[in-house]
Parts: C-alpha cells; sequence; structure tokens
C-alpha cells in the first residue's frame, strides 16, 4: 500500500521565493521595473533593461537618467508577464520581484543589483484557484481589521440564493433524487403507488442529503481537512461557506441539525402513514450512516468507508426505502438488485472527487482510498467497479430480475469510458480533473434516469399491452 | 480635460496593466501589477480581499507610484510614464462599493462583468476595496528610453 500525496508538491508555497529563484525568473522578463523610493519618500518606478547574473546574487543595468537612485534603502526589480488579452481578461499570468541593495560602478556609472530576497507569482506553477485558496488567511485578516476599526462585524457576502445553493451544495442533490424515484417507479411498475408518500419520501430523503452535506462540512472543519485543502474544486472540497467566512461554523452546525430534524419529522409522518418495520429500520439506519460518514466517533469517511457508507446510503437505503413506502411491504430482491448498479456509480462520484482532494485529506488524517491507495491502483479500482456496475445490469437483465428495458443503462458506457481516460492524465491536475469530474457525476444521473425510465417503460407497456413481459424468462 | 497630460492620459486609458508600488513597513518599494482606471481626474485600482496586503501599506503610507512600461499593454505604444500621488482605500462595502468603477473597467475587461455574475463560484475575489491615487507628479518618457531625462510635471498643471 503506498501513499499518493507529494509532501514536495504540497509544499509549493507562493509568493515567497529565495534570490537565486527570484533573479532565475527575472531573466524570463524582456524588460524589468526599477523602484525605489526617493527623497521626498515616494516610490519611482522605472523601466530599465537589466542584465541579470543569477550565480553573482546580481543584476546590472544603466542608472536612468535625471533619476539619482538611493544607495542606502532597498530597491527592486519587477519582471511581469500579466498577459492582457484584449476582449476577455488575462493569461499566462506571472510576476517576480527582486530586492537588494544598489552600488554604483564608479567608472561608468552602471548600477548594481545586489539581491537579497524575492517575491512572485506562476500561475503555471500555481494556479489562480490554488492561489486564491492560499490566500484565504489574508482575506480573513483583512475583515478581523476591518471590522476591529469599524466596531462592528464585517464579513464577506453573496445574496441569500447562492448563499443557500452553496451551502447545501443543492445540485448533488441528484444522488438522492434518483435512487428515490427509482424506488417509487418499481413499486409503481408493481402496482403499488401513492403520490402523497411519494412526495414526502422525496423531501425527507433530501433532507438526509442535505444534512449530510452540510454536516459534512461542519466535521470536516473541525477536524481540520477542508481548511488544510488548497485545491477545491466545484465538486469536491467542500461547500467551502465556512472558509470563506460566509457562514459561521456554528450556524453550518445548525442548518445540519435543522435538515436532520425535518427529515426526521418527515419520516415519522410517513411511518404514520404507510407503518412499516422495514421502513422504520432503514430510516434509522440511514440517517445513522450519514451523520457517521464525518461525525465522531466513527469518521467512516476518515477511515476508508466513506465510499461503501455512499454506496449504501445512496443505492439500496435510499431506492428500497423509497419503495417500502410505496408497497407497504417488505424489500425485494429485484428492488436490491436495482439499487446496486446506483450504488456503485454513486460511491464513484464520491471517489473521484476525492481524487483532488487526497493531499489535504491525507494532512488532516482522513484516509480515503485515494489516498491510501497509488494512482494506479485508485484509476484500477474506477475502471473495476464501474464494470462491475454494467454487469450487474446485463446479469440483472439476464436473470429476469431487471426489465429489457434496464439495458438503456448501457448507453452511458461512452460517458464512463470518457471518465476512465481522463483519470490518467489530469490526476494531479484538480482543475483538469473537473471536467471529468463532471462527466461522471453524468454517468450515475443519466444511468439513474435510464433506469428510471426503463420501469416506466414496464409501467406503460402493462398497461398498454398486458400480453407483453418485458422480464427474461 | 483631466488633471494629466496629454499623452500619459492617453496611456492610462490605454494600458491594460500597469504597476502599484507601495512602500512596505521596512521601506522597500512593493510592486503589484494592477488594471488602471482612469476616470479624467485620479486613478482608480480594485484589490481583491485575498491579496490585499498593499492595502494595509497603504493605509500605513498613502505615497505610491502607478507606471506603465509594457509596450504590450498599451497597444504598441512605445513611451512610457511614472504618477507618483497619494492613495487613499475606500472600503465602506467591500460587496459591492468597488462596483461604482465597472463601467470603466469594463471597457478595458469586457469579460469582467460576466465573471461577476458567476461570483458565487469565487466569492472572495468579489469581495474588494479600491485604490483611489491622486497624482502629484507626472515623469513621462516619450521615447520610452530611461537613458532620457524624462520630463517632470506636477499634477494639475497640465491641465492648467
Amino acid at each position: 500500500m503506498t501513499t499518493t500525496a507529494s509532501p514536495a508538491a504540497d509544499d509549493r508555497r507562493t509568493p515567497a521565493l529565495d534570490a537565486l529563484d527570484g533573479l532565475v525568473r527575472l531573466t524570463g522578463y524582456p524588460h524589468h521595473v526599477l523602484s525605489f523610493v526617493d527623497g521626498d519618500g515616494y516610490p519611482v518606478n522605472v523601466a530599465v533593461v537589466a542584465r541579470i547574473e543569477p550565480n553573482a546574487r546580481i543584476a546590472t543595468f544603466d542608472a536612468p537618467a535625471g533619476l539619482p537612485v538611493p544607495s542606502d534603502r532597498p530597491v527592486s526589480l519587477t519582471g511581469s508577464h500579466i498577459r492582457p488579452q484584449p476582449g476577455y481578461g488575462y493569461d499566462e499570468r506571472r510576476h517576480v520581484t527582486v530586492w537588494g541593495s544598489i552600488a554604483a560602478d564608479p567608472a561608468d556609472g552602471r548600477l548594481t543589483l545586489t539581491a537579497d530576497r524575492a517575491w512572485g507569482w506562476d500561475e503555471a506553477e500555481v494556479p489562480f484557484f490554488e492561489y486564491s485558496e492560499r490566500s484565504l488567511g489574508q482575506s480573513r485578516r483583512y475583515f478581523d481589521a476591518l471590522s476591529a476599526e469599524r466596531g462592528t462585524p464585517i464579513r464577506p457576502k453573496l445574496s441569500f440564493g447562492w448563499l443557500a445553493l452553496r451551502t447545501t451544495r443543492l445540485p448533488f442533490l441528484s444522488a438522492t433524487i434518483v435512487p428515490v424515484i427509482l424506488g417509487i417507479v418499481i413499486a409503481a411498475s408493481e402496482g403499488s403507488f401513492d403520490l402523497l408518500s411519494a412526495v414526502l419520501t422525496i423531501i425527507g430523503a433530501a433532507c438526509v442529503q442535505l444534512g449530510l452535506n452540510v454536516a459534512n462540512d461542519y466535521f470536516d472543519t473541525v477536524q481540520g481537512a477542508d481548511d488544510l485543502n488548497v485545491t477545491p474544486t466545484q465538486f469536491s472540497g467542500g461547500s467551502r461557506v465556512i472558509q470563506y467566512g460566509l457562514v459561521s461554523r456554528r450556524r453550518v452546525g445548525m442548518i445540519a441539525a435543522g435538515f436532520y430534524i425535518a427529515a426526521a419529522v418527515v419520516g415519522l409522518i410517513l411511518l404514520a402513514l404507510r407503518p412499516s418495520a422495514a421502513l422504520l429500520v432503514i430510516g434509522i439506519v440511514g440517517i445513522v450512516v450519514s451523520l457517521a460518514y464525518t461525525a465522531p466517533p466513527l469518521k467512516l469517511v476518515y477511515r476508508g468507508l466513506g465510499e461503501i457508507a455512499v454506496a449504501v446510503g445512496f443505492g439500496p437505503l435510499m431506492l428500497l426505502g423509497a419503495y417500502v413506502v410505496q408497497t407497504g411491504g417488505t424489500v425485494t430482491t429485484q428492488a436490491l438488485v436495482a439499487s446496486l448498479p446506483i450504488a456503485l456509480l454513486v460511491a464513484l462520484i464520491l471517489y473521484v472527487n476525492e481524487i483532488p482532494d487526497r493531499r489535504g485529506d491525507a494532512r488532516a488524517g482522513k484516509r480515503t482510498l485515494p489516498v491510501r491507495f497509488s494512482k494506479i491502483t485508485v484509476i484500477t479500482g474506477y475502471r473495476v467497479t464501474v464494470a462491475a456496475a454494467y454487469a450487474i445490469v446485463v446479469v440483472g437483465v439476464a436473470t429476469g430480475l431487471l426489465p429489457l428495458t434496464a439495458l438503456l443503462a448501457l448507453l452511458t458506457i461512452p460517458l464512463a469510458l470518457q471518465v476512465s481516460r481522463g483519470l490518467d492524465p489530469n490526476y494531479d491536475n484538480p482543475y483538469g480533473l473537473m471536467a471529468i469530474m463532471g462527466v461522471n457525476i453524468k454517468v450515475h444521473l443519466y444511468a439513474g434516469l435510464l433506469l428510471i425510465g426503463a420501469y416506466l417503460a414496464v409501467l406503460a407497456i402493462s398497461a398498454l399491452a398486458p400480453t407483453v413481459d418485458l422480464f427474461v424468462g | 480635460m483631466g488633471t494629466l497630460p496629454e499623452p500619459v492620459e492617453a496611456l492610462l486609458d490605454a494600458a491594460l496593466v500597469a504597476e502599484l508600488t507601495v512602500v512596505d513597513g521596512h521601506g522597500r518599494p512593493v510592486t503589484y501589477p494592477l488594471i488602471p482606471l482612469y476616470d479624467g481626474e485620479r486613478i482608480y485600482m480594485t484589490s481583491s480581499t485575498l491579496f490585499s496586503r498593499k492595502l494595509e501599506h497603504i493605509k500605513a503610507n498613502p505615497k505610491v507610484a502607478v507606471s506603465i512600461t509594457d509596450p504590450i499593454a498599451v497597444g504598441g505604444r512605445t513611451d512610457r510614464a511614472t504618477i507618483q500621488g497619494d492613495a487613499r482605500v475606500i472600503e465602506d462595502d467591500p460587496h459591492g462599493g468597488w462596483e461604482r468603477i465597472l463601467p470603466i473597467w469594463e471597457k478595458k475587461e469586457p469579460a469582467i462583468v460576466a465573471f461577476l455574475k458567476a461570483r458565487v463560484a469565487l466569492p472572495l475575489f468579489f469581495e474588494r476595496a479600491l485604490i483611489e491615487v491622486t497624482p502629484r507628479r507626472i515623469l513621462h518618457w516619450s521615447d520610452g528610453d530611461a537613458a532620457t531625462t524624462p520630463v517632470v510635471t506636477e499634477a494639475g498643471r497640465a491641465a492648467a
């Protein structure tokens, strides 16, 4: 077992550089901006072309005419390549500043800067989003100082709608909607459907997931994982609302509790409407697994059990829970088999999303599978698991446990192949991996929707052509 | 007519990048590449709270310099200028106060409006303060060559 976390890569810091590194970088710029503080205390900037000798720790250039450069105070040379692209912004952003002291050659007046420190940023080494994440502490200091100055808390803001969307990570709700509706549709195809309980099931299950999403941010912050992650993406690294100062940790905890309480209330209403021992067990296990996902003492995701917890929670538990609410009966093999491909595909969403988080997770002691295993093992794990998901569909159809129309789910195989091929080249590039993570979410969503469509077809055909059987055997 | 010599105003209007130099607590010049936004009287720049150390320096010492040195950033013009001045940090409302200069910003970087609409993706980048620079002294190199003594103008006199 090997770890993929790379301390060397993690230790990249911006913008601290040593003088030699700064001078080496300065050689890459066509001109340099000489800066010094004049006798009136104002900075002066003047463009020069310096000859850089990194190994000698010096840069030499002609003295600017009419502007005496002081030798008794620090002077700097800056190279900047914030290349403007009229119309849409800037690219290949990089800049470097080297400080030092100045001495003039008495023979020709040429100036020599002896470097002692440097500072800079190159987005090719530290992407802008990572640079921003590494700068969160500066933003916090800014708001703390402004708050102290004004005597009232000043905090970053977002409109309520955007903040709610970000805090709850609402778009991920497809992970719940797919299995719950599939469970309802399977029950309907067997002749059991109740609209009120179906709607309540969707609401209750959504509350459990939103509670999980928000609680995950709370506990990952308490345990340091989200603070240590400097490469979050839109699909990974949590909502960041606590790290950005948009919502306090306490409030996030309260929101999570609110969702769980709402889920419990809806669950009790469902139990009152459709009494079922299976539903009671599924409901309790679902909430416990959801909480235990990040919360101590179990912290399943910290122990490499997060993928299994997600597979069980967003596969069999959600689907079978919705199913038994409708049927009022017990769990069936057919419904259980239908939940398995969904379970594997949803676990793979988490699995792939954990890849860019693995360095921060490793530092926080969060032993997810991508933290525990090497790149090749993780990629192979994806391929085997996604193949297993499709194999279950085929075997399920062949054994008559799933309808023939379930084979429609195989239409998502090209998307899965796209993910499989994209993992290797983007494994160490969180921002390149974002597109792959997006496709991986579509694999689960589209496969789930196609399975729902498969059972709707069963429903339609049983109404229109009762003699046609869509199940083998 | 503005407060700066005409060629310097033209440079500022054209420039997609300038260098803002502030003085840190140790008396060292610190230079930041930023977009200069000129309203005919003062130069404005904005800073995200993420990269707000420059604001701390300005609050402690408002003396700054803004230079335009990159010919690629000014559409191939070869003249260069440095404007020394006094800076003020405007931070009444970091969330939206800076948006008053958005029309000038948009002229130079049209994409900024689309980025702003997607601020949910990077909220702290759009929590910003304005840096307002009142020009005091202008150095202009008409040929862009530092071997030539710059023409020095006190702000306001050019427009008088």
